[in-house]
């Protein structure tokens, strides 16, 4: 089959990519800069050709329910939002983790704290990673740096969350969702049958047959000892994760003496300022954490032994570098540079921040 | 004569549903959840639809419903089961699917959510078991509680002008275009619950058979919130319950 | 080749549209291509601007802090991203709404009387046209027929029927610049 390449926003690119996995429900609640994602699907239809459910709910808190029932159903279910809705949806996401259901949840975030700005920003990076709701729990979060990636990442994101039985995060920004590249969109899948579901998910809950005890999907357990050990199952889930999927990618590191660790959009504006800087004969190299848990802890501690210093590059206020420094196991200079409130740094600001770090 | 010798068929003329299990109920003496349950339990099996039923339990004392009724189940966040709901019937058309909630988890948390998923008119059945007050935290006042009565957050008794009016969240979605069959009934008596049998059935197939929303308030007591003995809750809800949530049909478009 | 391209104006004089038109024809033509909008809540009166990235190399950064050509609709625009053209870069503007003209010796400036020209085409519309013409004119990045195609792409097919209208500007356009 000949590749389709289309040119499109990596919102809509979500939408594409959702349909052709063969998702069965989206439910979402319009905010900028994500709207596009809802907006697409209700123009694409779905439902008259795959039969997806595409659903505007009455706010974020609904539309995450919304996922949770459908997930305990053994349908694959996705929201999307952004900022300040992904923290409304935070109860919900504690559920689903808790409830061991896969699901997708894509934030395109925005320059917080509070109702902020609209432009792009990656301030919930610690609300990603570190929890965000109540518990003890992790999502699996996935960071896109292009408009492919956020097609590509809506299939990953739901093989390993079908895989794990754990929510998985799409951690976007303003710039991959509103900015158009060329993308392929991966090609159409059927979606799972009730049949297919049933011998695929038999914790879903379905309608009890009379081959099976009733199948309940709860999150209450009120021993403290059977939730406890509630908690180490999940803890086990986690270290599973940790073991397998960590996910990352190198630009420029084989000989590099300085270290840019950046995520997302942020990686692409990093990998500009590194041309520019080889150009001027510093070498410096790129690590971009794909998955921001599992966080590439091993990756950075070897290159954190290559180079002489270490600058982390992030939409916020220092965040990401506090998992780059536990990375460390020994002791090399690592310096932030971010700008904040919804304001995208320029490859030039970053190139000045690497100069002064080197001349430090 | 042993007791089985004594219930055999032919002397049986009422028993426990096959889908009522044999766990121990954690609701005080003379809750009407119990009975509400039973005809959950018993009702389903009427109907055959065990294997098509999912109902989803709420944040209050019927949290645990899924530990009675032998159906397959989804334990809500507080005052979200319409939303799940919502995601359940119409990610799979052909089930049963039910709410079971409380006046605190249907009208105060998650309004929001009741009234837009009858709104939209999911083809949903909700239970909706309505006795003035949170039961599973201790009495504190429900958005349903009554003017002057008395709760552990009202301890001297509600007062409209702090904590407003008792919501008459029923009549209100009974003015909704998706609601199909709104009802209010009571389990306080023998004719009362067979009656409440009756329409909880009738919104169980309205559920199935996707004709919209249907509603079915039980006027409820907590005799331990309420502070009364189980015959003195009846009584008083009849009394004073009655006149502020009066029993029949509110709309029924499936005559 | 890579072309690092901002254009800039008015919301609804078409920036956006004609930056995506740029990036499709970018994209029929074999070429990597970003399209990365300054967006905001206005949907009509703002300002907007787009940058759009033509390479035959993968692209880097969507953002970027200067251009190797800057295509300008407004004086508020113009006094934003003059000083962002690179040395030996390409500005071009419509003196229409242009109250002080561009001052730099170090690049190539092309004034284009798209707004008049507009006047005399049968559709008010096709504005961005014209200037796409012009563009393509001054830097010849994409064939007009890869632009056709991209236009064909981007526009709804209920409104196929205005594709001549669409080329009739985009050659009206490429008469204009005094090369």
């Amino acid at each position: 089959m000949e590749e389709e390449v289309r040119l499109m926003k990596g919102n809509e690119a979500i939408a594409h990519a959702a349909i052709r996995y063969g998702v069965d429900g989206y439910f979402g609640y319009p905010i900028t800069p994500q709207s596009e994602i809802l907006e697409t699907l209700e123009e694409l239809m779905p439902w008259e050709t795959t039969g997806m459910v595409v659903l505007q709910a009455e706010s974020e808190i609904a539309a995450i329910n919304m996922v949770y029932g459908g997930a305990a159903t053994g349908k694959a279910c996705m929201t999307s939002s952004s900022s300040p809705g992904v923290s409304l949806k935070q109860e919900g996401i504690s559920y689903i983790a808790a409830g061991e259901l896969p699901a997708l949840i894509i934030n395109c975030m925005r320059g917080g704290p509070g109702l902020g700005t609209i432009q792009p920003s990656q301030a919930d990076y610690f609300q990603a990673t570190k929890g965000g709701g109540h518990g003890d729990y992790h999502l699996i979060v996935l960071a896109p740096a292009s408009v492919q990636e956020m097609a590509d990442f809506v299939g990953l994101g739901f093989d390993l969350a079908f895989k794990y039985r754990n929510p998985v995060m799409m951690l976007a920004d303003g710039i991959v969702g509103q900015m158009m590249e060329k993308v392929v969109l991966p090609p159409q899948r059927p979606r799972r049958t009730d049949e297919e579901i049933a011998l695929q998910c038999p914790w879903a809950v379905t309608g009890k047959p009379d081959t099976r005890k009733p199948n309940i999907q709860t999150t209450l357990e009120l021993d403290p000892v059977a939730m406890e050990r509630n908690n180490i199952r999940l803890q086990a889930t986690y270290s599973l994760i940790s073991e397998n999927e960590v996910r990352y990618d190198e630009y420029a590191t084989d000989d590099c003496e300085y270290l840019i660790v950046a995520f997302g959009s942020v990686a692409r504006i990093c990998q500009k300022a590194i041309e520019e800087a080889r150009e001027e004969g510093i070498k410096v190299g790129l690590l971009r954490p794909i998955t921001l848990w599992p966080f590439p802890t091993k990756e950075i501690c070897r290159l954190g032994k290559q180079v002489k210093k270490i600058l982390v590059v992030e939409l916020n206020a220092g965040q990401m570098i506090e998992d780059v420094r536990l990375s460390l196991d020994y002791k090399i200079p690592v310096r932030h540079f971010g700008r904040m409130g919804g304001i995208v740094m320029d490859p030039d600001e970053v190139l000045v921040a690497l100069k002064n770090l080197i001349n430090e | 004569m042993n007791k089985e010798e004594i219930i055999q068929k032919g002397t049986v003329v009422e028993c426990k549903p096959r889908l009522l299990n044999d766990n121990t109920m954690h609701y005080c003496p003379g809750c009407s959840h119990g009975v509400v349950h039973k005809l959950v339990a018993e009702i389903i099996e009427e109907m055959g639809a065990e294997h098509i039923a999912i109902g989803i339990a709420p944040v209050g004392c019927a949290v645990m419903a899924y530990n009675y009724v032998d159906i397959d189940w989804i334990e809500a966040a507080h005052g979200r089961a319409p939303a799940i709901a919502t995601a359940v019937k119409r990610l799979n058309p052909s089930r049963l699917v039910f709410s079971y909630q409380g006046d605190g988890d249907l009208a105060a948390i998650g309004t929001a959510e009741t009234i837009h998923a009858a709104n939209r008119g999911e083809n949903i059945a909700i239970i909706f078991i309505n006795n003035g007050i949170y039961g599973m935290t201790g009495g504190q006042m429900a958005p349903t509680t009554l003017e002057g009565m008395v709760t552990s957050t009202t301890p001297y008794g509600r007062r409209v002008e702090l904590n407003g009016y008792p919501l008459r969240i029923t009549e209100l979605l009974a003015q909704l275009d998706g609601t199909c069959y709104v009802t209010r009934q009571s389990v306080h008596t023998a004719p009362a619950v067979r009656k409440a049998k009756k329409a909880i059935r009738k919104a169980f197939e309205n559920s199935i058979k996707g004709l919209g929303t249907s509603i079915v308030e039980i006027v409820s007591t907590c005799s331990s919130g309420w502070k009364m003995s189980p015959e003195k809750a009846n009584d008083w809800m009849a009394e004073h319950m009655f006149e502020k949530y009066p029993l029949g049909d509110l709309k029924d478009t499936v005559k | 080749m890579k072309e690092e391209i901002i254009i800039a104006g008015f919301g609804g004089q078409g920036v956006l549209s004609m930056g995506k038109i740029l990036a499709y024809a970018g994209l029929m033509d074999g070429l990597e291509v970003t399209w990365m909008p300054a967006y905001g809540p206005e949907q009509r009166g703002g300002t907007a601007n787009v940058t759009v990235i033509l390479s035959d190399q993968p692209i880097s950064s969507p953002v970027l802090n200067s251009y190797d050509t800057a295509v300008i609709l407004n004086q508020q625009s113009l006094d934003k991203f003059e000083s962002k053209v690179k040395p030996g870069g390409t500005l071009i503007y419509d003196p229409y709404s242009i109250h002080h003209a561009p001052t730099r010796t170090d690049i190539k400036i092309y004034p284009v009387d798209a707004m008049e020209t507009v006047f005399e085409l049968s559709s008010s519309k096709s504005y961005n046209m014209v200037l796409l013409g012009a563009l393509l004119k001054i830097r010849p990045l994409v064939p007009v027929d890869a632009v056709m195609k991209g236009l064909k792409k981007t526009l709804p097919e209920r409104h196929h029927h205005l594709l001549p209208i669409n080329k009739e500007a985009i050659l009206k356009g490429m008469e204009l610049p005094k090369i």
